[in-house]
């Protein structure tokens, strides 16, 4: 397989643990060899057996090909807890100029940014927390986009990997989240299944920050509060798995 | 610590023991936790596990139980539990379910025994069982008040001056004068060569010479043994000032020989005492014996609440106050017989006026009404001599109520003929009460056996206490109907979020520290030392005869000590608080209003109350009536 070459949909339509071999193979950077060497659980697999790391970007806007990832932030965990000592922060250096909008939201500004090493200086770090876990993400159109271009634009190759979104946890949980005519008219909202909003459901507090360490336990939180309630601890990782 | 987790660590920082933990160890910790959710109704821990953490309540509730199953506390928001399992690196004490949907932060045992070896604030937090934080808590209030660490012989500053009872008035009002002292200690002289030292029996002051000599236009050359006093009060040189504030202001008297061993110290005298009390309830006291009439009784009784409101304000503890509030209402009873007794005439007969409840405990507070009897002379003719005493009772009821001691509701007061009868007729009310405890009878002996002789022929009042000491505690049956009725108010669990908990987990917004607190110990102390044949009436005093018998432990002991104290502080500053604020003061309490040490340790002293009301019941087999 040549560079640049995409990875065949025979390879793509595998299970996930066969995926992961088939690409260990074919990958040419050693992260991303290491990551698919790590493996993935099977579909089966129940979820409380699954090491999971919640995952978390702030970018300079929503495209992945338009825009940059400004921070990471992660936290490995399983159902049962939330390891804060393994959890982990950075601020990278965009490829792109940071909007003055995604400013003002994510709080980062120019000056944090001019020191900040670019991505490919501590991707290693990063994988170190990604191999062998299931990334878990609210929102699936930011993170697996924005590193699959990332990785792309640094190393000639793309990343494929399973993720949990919370966000679509939610979304399946209130089908009816936008209210009938009628009910709009006595004043009826719409469900939000927002990060903040999809917490307070559960009961979970509110955290004042916005950073990417933060909303990435706020994440991990959200997901063992949703299995809890909806799910249980056998439910199969492929059934929640995207 | 990662920086960006300061969301979390600015949780723990609100919350004791962190709020009080270096900056690096907090953080430390911040970084070591592991966060869990669990759905309410989860086991979290369960007994005989082993222990691998502390938990730290995030949000939600979590509920502990004791190994029988029954309820031991509710933890909410900022709250811990799990560090006696991890202190005793063994298994988990008290297992845990989760109430409501709960975020919990897990402190890894390792990280436990870190902050726990280098915070000694946070060791001190987590280790100390709660009675001992107790104990700290009382003894540490009580060490900001001078009366309370300061001892009698401090206040010695000079030799003892003294003479032989033989000495002529003249003389010794010459020694007094010379010396400049204002009480002039009296000496056997017949001890002769046999013993060491001269024998102490009479003392005389500036006082007894004006009031005993001088208006009686007594002959210079009379002996001082004419009208010296004897019968001395007296206060050992190792006791706290505080104790001999208390003996004057439950005697009334102005000096007190100070006695080390066989050996006289010397006097101290009220101005003394006065010197480290800003105003002392001890003029207030000598003030109330000035008045000529029931109008300017009143006019000063509104000093008492400023009395009250300045002894807290100084940090007296509650036996002081009680004391001192009881020796107030004591010396107006006493004030308004003296008024009576010149507008009526001489008694017909004599008698002794009583004072029931906590006034005779010396536990008054400022929410008071009048509790009282009088015992007759045994030559007590109804028809001769009952409209005097009625006139004479009635006269002392509505001054005191015009002093601010409202009218029992209960009718305990000598104007009721019930509560106004001859010492013979008292021995058989006491005798039948003990006899045949029936309902009522038991709610009597509540409220009479609390008695305090207070003017008159207190000898009356002695020999009733002595019949109760005597009898009571020879009968099981009474003493077991007692304690069965002691049961029936008991202590709330606890406080959870803004509530009162009940020991049922039902919740409550307000509850009264009278009632739920100091009146159930006074109860069932009032039991133990019923069947110890103590005679004492004050709670503090009682506890401490009972020692003497070894009914209870001494550990036991301190423990009630410590709980009616910190009970009784509470109540106590909760009314001083409203006067301040202009309020009229009362005993309900809102979990609230307390400040987090006092729900702490309200919470350390209900349990000692509730393991009291549990060995009562264990010791007289006896289960409560009714429930609150």
């Amino acid at each position: 397989m040549s560079e640049n070459q995409p990875v065949p949909d025979a390879v793509k339509s595998l299970p996930w643990p066969e995926q992961y071999r088939a690409l260990s193979e074919s990958a040419k950077a050693p992260v991303l060899k290491a990551f698919y060497e790590a493996g993935c659980v099977s579909e089966d697999t129940p979820i409380s057996e699954v090491p999971m790391v919640a995952l978390d970007f702030e970018t300079t806007g929503l495209d992945s090909e338009a825009h940059s990832i400004v921070s990471i932030g992660l936290v490995p965990f399983t159902l049962d807890a939330i390891l804060l000592n393994q959890a982990k922060h950075w601020i990278v250096r965009p490829r792109l100029p940071l909007h003055q909008t995604s400013v003002t939201f994510h709080g980062i500004t120019h000056a944090d940014i001019s020191d900040a090493p670019d991505l490919s200086e501590i991707l290693e770090e990063v994988f170190a927390s990604l191999n062998g876990r299931i990334p878990v993400v609210h929102f699936r159109h930011i993170e697996r986009p924005f590193l699959n271009v990332a990785l792309q634009y640094r190393l000639d190759e793309g990343i494929r990997f399973p993720l949990i979104d919370t966000m679509a946890i939610e979304a399946h949980l209130h089908p009816d989240r936008q209210p009938s005519f009628f009910k709009r008219l006595v004043g009826e909202k719409p469900t939000s299944i927002r990060l903040g909003d999809s917490r307070k459901r559960y009961g979970l507090p509110h955290y004042a920050a916005h950073n990417a360490l933060v909303d990435a336990i706020a994440t991990a939180e959200l997901l063992q509060a949703q299995i809890q309630h909806h799910f249980s601890l056998e439910t199969p990782i492929g059934n929640l798995w995207l | 610590m990662q920086a960006e987790l300061i969301d979390i660590r600015n949780h723990l920082i609100q919350h004791a023991p962190f709020d009080e933990m270096p900056e690096e160890l907090v953080n430390e910790l911040t970084a070591n936790i592991e966060i869990s959710y669990v759905r309410a109704g989860t086991q979290i821990t369960e007994t005989g596990q082993t222990s691998t953490r502390m938990y730290y309540v995030r949000s939600g509730a979590v509920e502990i139980f004791r190994r029988s199953g029954e309820l031991y506390n509710r933890i909410g928001e900022g709250e811990i539990f799990g560090q006696f399992g991890l202190l005793m690196r063994g298994q988990v004490r008290f297992p845990a379910r989760a109430l409501e949907d709960s975020l919990l932060y897990r402190v890894p045992a390792e990280t436990f025994h870190h902050l726990f070896e280098n915070d000694e604030n946070f060791a001190d937090f987590v280790e100390i069982e709660d009675r001992s934080r107790l104990r700290s808590a009382v003894s540490r209030r009580e060490k900001s008040n001078a009366l309370m660490t300061s001892r009698v012989n401090r206040l010695i500053s000079r030799e003892t001056v003294s003479a032989p009872t033989t000495v002529r008035l003249q003389e010794a009002a010459r020694i007094m004068t010379d010396q400049g002292v204002s009480a002039l200690l009296l000496m056997d002289e017949e001890c002769g060569a046999t013993c060491d030292s001269e024998r102490l029996v009479g003392i005389i002051t500036d006082r007894d010479l004006r009031t005993r000599a001088v208006t009686e236009a007594l002959p210079s050359e009379t002996p001082v043994s004419d009208i010296m006093t004897t019968g001395l009060i007296t206060i050992r040189a190792s006791s706290y000032v505080f104790e001999a504030m208390l003996t004057m202001l439950h005697n009334n008297v102005h000096h007190l020989p100070v006695i080390d061993g066989d050996e006289v110290r010397g006097v101290i005298a009220l101005a003394d005492i006065v010197r480290y009390e800003s105003q002392s309830s001890l003029y207030l006291v000598s003030n109330i014996f000035h008045q000529q009439d029931v109008k300017a009784l009143k006019k000063i009784s509104r000093d008492v609440r400023d009395s009250f409101v300045r002894m807290v304000n100084e940090d007296a503890n509650s036996h002081m106050i009680g004391s001192a509030m009881a020796g107030i209402g004591r010396s107006f009873t006493q004030r308004l017989l003296e008024l009576g007794e010149e507008k009526l005439g001489p008694p017909p007969v004599p008698y002794c006026f009583m004072a029931l409840g906590s006034m005779a405990r010396d536990e008054q507070l400022v929410v008071t009404d009048q509790d009282n009897a009088m015992i007759l002379d045994n030559s007590f003719v109804p028809e001769e001599h009952d409209e005097y005493f009625l006139a004479l009772a009635k006269f002392v009821s509505d001054g005191l109520a015009e002093c601010g001691y409202t009218y029992c509701t209960g009718d305990i007061m000598a104007t009721n003929p019930k509560w106004r009868q001859p010492l013979r007729v008292w021995r058989d009310y006491f005798t039948d009460w003990i006899e045949n405890p029936k309902a009522q009878a038991l709610l009597n002996s509540n409220i009479f056996f609390d008695l305090d002789g207070i003017h008159g022929r207190t000898e009356y009042a002695e020999e009733l206490k002595a019949l109760v000491a005597e009898k009571a505690s020879k009968s099981q049956l009474f003493l077991t109907l007692m304690a069965r009725n002691a049961l029936n108010r008991t202590p709330p669990l606890g406080f959870f979020r803004t509530f009162v908990l009940e020991e049922d987990g039902k919740h409550q917004k307000t509850f009264n520290l009278k009632r739920r607190g100091t009146a159930p110990l006074s109860d069932l102390i009032r039991i133990h030392a019923l069947a110890s044949g103590s005679r004492a009436q004050n709670s503090f005093e009682r506890l401490k005869s009972i020692g003497k018998t070894k009914l209870i432990m001494e550990d036991d002991l301190s423990n009630l000590r410590d709980a009616l104290e910190f009970i009784s502080i509470v109540r106590i500053r909760h009314q001083a608080l409203a006067l301040e604020a202009g309020e009229e003061p009362d005993n309900n309490v809102r979990p609230e209003d307390l400040s987090p040490f006092e729900r702490s340790h309200l919470k350390d002293a209900f349990q000692v109350v509730s393991n009291a009301q549990k060995f009562l019941r264990f010791r007289y087999n006896s289960q409560a009536t009714r429930h609150v």
